[in-house]
């Protein structure tokens, strides 16, 4: 039998690491107990399921920990092979494109995002921060171009592991695209993501999970700051 | 032409543990494969360059004429399009999960950190000292009573992911004045344990010239 235990997965709303997991969970049909964490006050739960990084997403199943989001992916990819659609496609050498890709965007984009949210000092370190991702997003751009192969998705006609990763970011993106003033998927500098972006938005499994409300993420942010700012005094 | 009948060439540089980890994957699962050697301080070749056009890094392996990047992305390759050669991951999802989540932590915290420890000087390097003692202790913790960090399946993709790094802890040592052996024993008898494996004594060059190869990078980045 596929995965017996319950599964359980500690978040928080906005982690893109997080959202990943989530649209998989979706794909798949599959329940679950979500449980937000607070980031200014983790659970024993979390701190003693993921003592090496104290971060979310964990994945509980049958109250095993499994952690850091794109091996949780995989492990709900590998566990629940015969259930709903696959994320990782079946030839090795396209598996491998799809890590190659999956492992890019949380390395470019994501260094990138973290920089220009949580850790710049300056509007000068935000803006080389905006560029970086950029730059990776143009990348993406043909990346998308070859993966898809014309069809709506990094993994063809249904949701890859490309998609879940790069998808988790969004809700990110309509902050900053409100903080900037101007799109980090721009029509105009990267269509195909654009389009992207709406058909994953729309997606059966991102719905409820993809964020869409930028100002209710700017207020998280906001109170993350603080956090930040007063843990460090 | 099946995937097996088709030649596999390595991409790589000498010293390289990410390149190391690939030799070590090729040796242990018996495949033959031609190696060439990048000379990286003279400038990348225009093969390399179209093989891995994003990060135009080695080690590169060319499977045919499909060029496959990223040397944990590789060993997941091999296991997958050579399935009837020994495997480095396990089968069992659950323990597939922890040697992911292991050999992540080796790539996200070793090399970074033991750049830091002959880069770096003073302060900085003080704090680079104790978190690569912190490192080893935390896959000491790991590691626990096993003789091999995978377990029940044997020399692993966690082994396979950490070993190239063996040859530098000696040079770690020297630049953080601390010794393996004090901070996490449990490592420095892995370290001789897989030392004896053929692949990885095939595949790794002494520290002597780890150390070596690093005076050679200081030179290059104009540090003391």
């Amino acid at each position: 039998m596929a995965g017996s235990g319950e599964l359980k997965l500690l978040g928080v709303w906005t982690s893109p690491y997080v959202i990943r997991v989530r649209v998989v969970l979706n794909l798949k049909s599959l329940p679950y107990e979500y449980v937000e964490e607070n980031l200014g006050s983790k659970s024993a739960l979390l701190l003693g399921s993921n003592p090496v990084h104290k971060s979310v997403p964990v994945l509980l199943h049958g109250g095993r920990p499994v952690n850091e989001s794109q091996v949780i992916v995989q492990y709900i990819d590998e566990v629940w092979a015969g259930t709903g659609p696959s994320v990782l496609p079946a030839d090795p050498y396209e598996r491998a494109v799809a890590r190659f890709w999956a492992a890019y965007v949380d390395d470019k984009v994501g260094s990138a995002w973290q920089v220009m949210l949580f850790t710049c000092k300056t509007e000068e370190e935000r803006a080389e921060a905006v560029s970086r991702a950029l730059a990776a997003l143009e990348t993406l751009e043909g990346a998308l171009a070859e993966c898809s192969k014309g069809k709506p998705f990094f993994g063809g006609d249904g949701i890859g592991f490309v998609d879940v990763v790069l998808g988790g970011y969004l809700g990110w993106f309509g902050a900053v695209d409100k903080m900037i003033g101007r799109r980090l998927i721009d029509p105009a500098r990267t269509p195909l993501l654009a389009k992207w972006e709406e058909r994953f938005r729309a997606a059966e499994p991102a719905k409820g999970v993809v964020p869409d409300d930028a100002d209710k993420m700017l207020d998280f942010l906001r109170t993350l700051l603080a956090w930040n700012a007063s843990k460090s005094k | 032409m099946a995937p097996t009948d088709q030649q596999l060439v390595l991409l790589d540089f000498w010293v390289s543990p990410f390149g190391q980890r690939v030799r070590i994957a090729l040796a242990e699962k018996n495949l033959p494969y031609e190696y060439v050697e990048e000379d990286l301080l003279a400038g990348k070749s225009d093969r390399l360059l179209s093989s891995n056009p994003i990060h135009k890094k080695i080690p590169v392996l060319l499977h045919g004429d499909k060029p496959v990047n990223e040397s944990l992305i590789i060993l997941q390759y091999l296991d997958e399009a050579f399935p009837d050669a020994p495997s480095l991951l396990p089968s069992d999802p659950y323990a597939r999960a922890q040697a992911r989540f292991w050999a992540d932590y080796v790539d996200k915290k070793v090399y970074d950190c033991g750049s830091r420890l002959w880069k770096l000087k003073g302060e900085p390097q003080q704090q680079a000292r104790a978190e690569m003692v912190e490192i080893l202790r935390t896959l000491e913790g790991e590691l626990g009573e096993k003789e091999f960090f995978g377990g029940e399946h044997g020399f692993g993709f966690v082994d396979a992911a950490l070993a190239p790094f063996s040859a530098w802890f000696p040079s770690y040592e020297r630049f953080g004045e601390f010794k393996v052996a004090e901070v996490a024993p449990g490592i420095a008898a892995w370290v001789e344990r897989v030392g004896k494996r053929d692949s990885v004594a095939k595949s790794l060059y002494a520290p002597d010239k780890v150390y070596d190869f690093i005076g050679v990078l200081k030179k290059k980045y104009g540090i003391e």
